[in-house]
């Protein structure tokens, strides 16, 4: 039977980005929130069940879409908010922003601007943890989009040659953009992308959190002790559109129910409450707790202060 | 005249081009369906079908490359890179491959390609959606580098980068496509490699392109009041660039200001500094002034972005400077 603690932090972290991409959105729409982000919502079971697979020394790198890789790896989110907002109290110092959420000292090698940026130095992370001969893995996220950039060819075979204990986990929502994989790529099972490399590969429910967990942890402990790289396509779906201006005329309202009604938080709490191990008045509590946790967060990132415009020159170099 | 925006100019230039010419066709992320991430192509996959407009896997160094290989062989493709940030995906193409072809190979064929991308700071985006990277493409013997400020500017040079038988990198600016002005209803062309005269002035120069043209020309408007005539050029090609109208102006104002939104080391204001410096140098009362992006990556936050790029302020100020 499943540990109780290890429901409440599931369940926890995906109502925390969740309800944190809820409020972003609601933030953006009030222009609170200034240009852009890319919401996790829907796909929370991927980043919650992949990193509750990992040791906190492990490292991760994100996405574009990177709320939910940042929160899920111990993000503070107070910090994560102010940073979104371009505040100071930011945890890059409202530098970075949205689109490069990133703390080194938590493993978060950092979200990415760029398509497929982060897959070559997820292969410098194992590389350094090969070299160094520690035990430690790197989990790296991209999206389907990602998988047609050179870049994820050239890495998974440099990978897979020298067996670095890298996990390639492909955020599948069937679109980049407005392009699907239908129209983007030639093989429609993603997982076969490994192949050429002779890597192991495998699909999971990217809906269900316990689904990726399971396959995650098991990859994590081969690389671990040894035996390489993998690659796990986690088949999900945004909630939202690709940034705020997208009319997602590309995709069918029918298709966005299909998926919704596979929503991975209620479909996690009803399994939790229907073995007992949480009762719904648990659950309705922990979703309480995460509204205030969230509000807080908002309101310490609204009160804070700017940037100073000396900040503009400093941390360019070591 | 009829004012349309920026974004129309360029979406009626694609349209009137693909149209008239069925060698054209335009490719590139989300250009189809979506109709490209600002806008610009909207509407264009309807009309043509995707036969003629293309939407591309996420491949920049691919979509440069098909770009290249269908000009060579008979077509006029327009592809497009989303941001310009993304322009060193594929620079390996750019500059080695359609740059330098025709060169490499005596001069027997041709390149007729057109990357179009958009540029520049004002989203708050950060650092990887933000940058100007056009210094980097000045420094390619072969290619074609413009940029236009206006709707018209907009519209008549995309038509002649088409129709022009080089590689062409027309690069946009992310906050210049809502903005409006008078375009002519009937056909014409701006010719690539002329700068134009946006406000004619006495006492200084200023010089620039692209979306610093519109800060230079509101820091005019206010010098204007303090008693000083500034004449702004908009430059709008950077290569090959007008040098004839640069020393024009300098012979008369014998002063100058150079606005740039990139960063101010190896930039695009250095080029043309040095052009002024090798070919005008006797007409200069004061040394050159730059206005110019930070030298450093675009921060997210609205206060350190907005300081990190050029406002008509500190144009204001530069120009004061050089009257001293
Ligand atoms: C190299 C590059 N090309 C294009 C873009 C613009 N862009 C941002 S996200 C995106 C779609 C990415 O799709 P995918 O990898 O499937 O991730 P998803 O957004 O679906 O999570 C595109 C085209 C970019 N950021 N970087
Ligand atoms: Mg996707």
């Amino acid at each position: 039977m499943m540990d109780k603690t290890l429901a409440v932090q599931l369940l926890k972290q995906m109502m925390e980005i969740r309800q944190f991409e809820d409020k972003i959105m609601e933030l953006l729409a009030k222009n609170v929130a200034e240009g852009g982000s890319h919401l996790y919502a829907g796909m929370e079971a991927v980043a919650v069940g992949a990193i509750s697979a990992l040791r906190t020394d492990d490292y991760i790198t994100s996405t574009h879409r990177g709320h939910g890789h940042a929160i899920a790896k111990d993000g503070d989110l107070k910090a994560l908010m102010a940073e979104i907002l371009g505040r100071k109290t930011g945890v890059c110092k409202g530098k970075g922003g949205s689109l490069h959420l990133a703390d080194v000292s938590k493993g978060n090698l950092g979200a990415n601007g760029v398509v497929g940026g982060s897959i070559g130095l997820a292969t410098g992370a194992g590389l350094s943890i090969k070299m160094k001969k520690t035990d430690q893995v790197v989990l790296c996220f991209f999206g389907d989009g990602a998988t047609n950039q050179g870049i994820f060819y050239e890495s998974l075979n440099i990978a897979s040659l020298w067996q670095l204990p890298v996990i390639y986990i492909c955020e599948n929502n069937f679109y980049g953009m407005s392009v699907s994989v239908k129209r983007a790529s030639a093989v429609q099972d993603l997982s076969k992308k490994a192949l050429a490399f002779d890597m192991p590969a495998e699909t999971v429910d990217g809906m269900d959190v316990l689904a990726v967990r399971e396959s995650v942890s098991r990859r994590v402990n081969q690389a671990r002790s040894g035996q390489g790289p993998s690659f796990i396509v986690a088949n999900t779906y945004r909630y939202y559109g690709h940034s705020r201006s997208d009319p997602r005329v590309y995709r069918t309202r029918e298709e966005e129910k299909f998926w919704r009604e596979r929503d991975p938080i209620p479909n996690f709490s009803r399994k939790m409450i229907e073995q007992g191990i949480l009762s719904q008045e648990e659950v309705t509590q922990l979703e309480e707790q995460v509204k205030q946790a969230i509000e807080e967060a908002t309101e310490y990132a609204i009160d804070s202060p700017w940037p100073e415009p000396e900040e503009l020159y400093t941390d360019l170099y070591a | 005249m009829r004012e349309i925006t920026y974004r129309q100019a360029l979406n009626e230039a694609l349209d009137e081009e693909l149209t008239r010419d069925r060698a054209v066709f335009v490719a590139g992320e989300d250009v189809a369906i979506y109709g490209g991430a600002y806008g610009v192509t909207a509407d264009l996959w309807k009309k043509y079908g995707d036969d003629r407009v293309k939407d591309t896997p996420i491949s920049e160094s691919a979509i440069v490359g098909l770009g290249i290989g269908a000009a060579l062989t008979g077509l006029r493709p327009v592809v497009e890179i989303m941001y310009i940030d993304f322009i060193p995906l594929a620079l390996e193409q750019i500059n080695n491959q359609a740059a330098k072809i025709r060169y490499m190979f005596g001069g027997k064929c041709k390149v007729p390609l057109t990357i179009r991308t958009e540029g520049g700071a004002g989203r708050t985006l950060g650092a990887h959606h933000s940058q100007s990277l056009e210094a980097w493409l000045i420094h390619i013997p072969g290619l074609k580098v413009v940029m236009p400020a206006t709707p018209a500017d907009a519209k008549g040079l995309l038509k002649s980068s088409i129709r022009d038988d080089n590689p062409v990198v027309f690069i946009e600016h992310k906050m210049l496509y809502n903005t409006k002005g008078p375009v002519p209803e009937e056909e014409y062309l701006v010719p690539i490699g002329r700068a134009e005269v946006k406000k004619p002035g006495r006492d200084v120069s200023i010089i620039t392109y692209s979306r610093m043209l519109l800060f230079s020309l509101e820091a005019a408007v206010s010098l204007e009041k303090e008693g000083i005539s500034a004449e702004v050029v908009d430059l709008r090609t950077l290569l090959p660039m007008d040098v004839e109208s640069i020393v024009k102006t300098v012979k008369k104002t014998h002063r100058v200001v150079i606005v740039e939104e990139d960063c101010k080391t190896g930039g695009t204001g250095a080029e043309i500094g040095m052009t002024i410096m090798e070919n005008a140098f006797d007409e200069l009362d004061a040394p050159i002034k730059r206005v110019a992006g930070a030298d450093v990556p675009m921060p997210k936050s609205p206060v350190l972005e907005r300081l990190a790029i050029p406002d008509p302020e500190r144009i204001c100020q530069a120009v004061k400077e050089v009257l001293r």
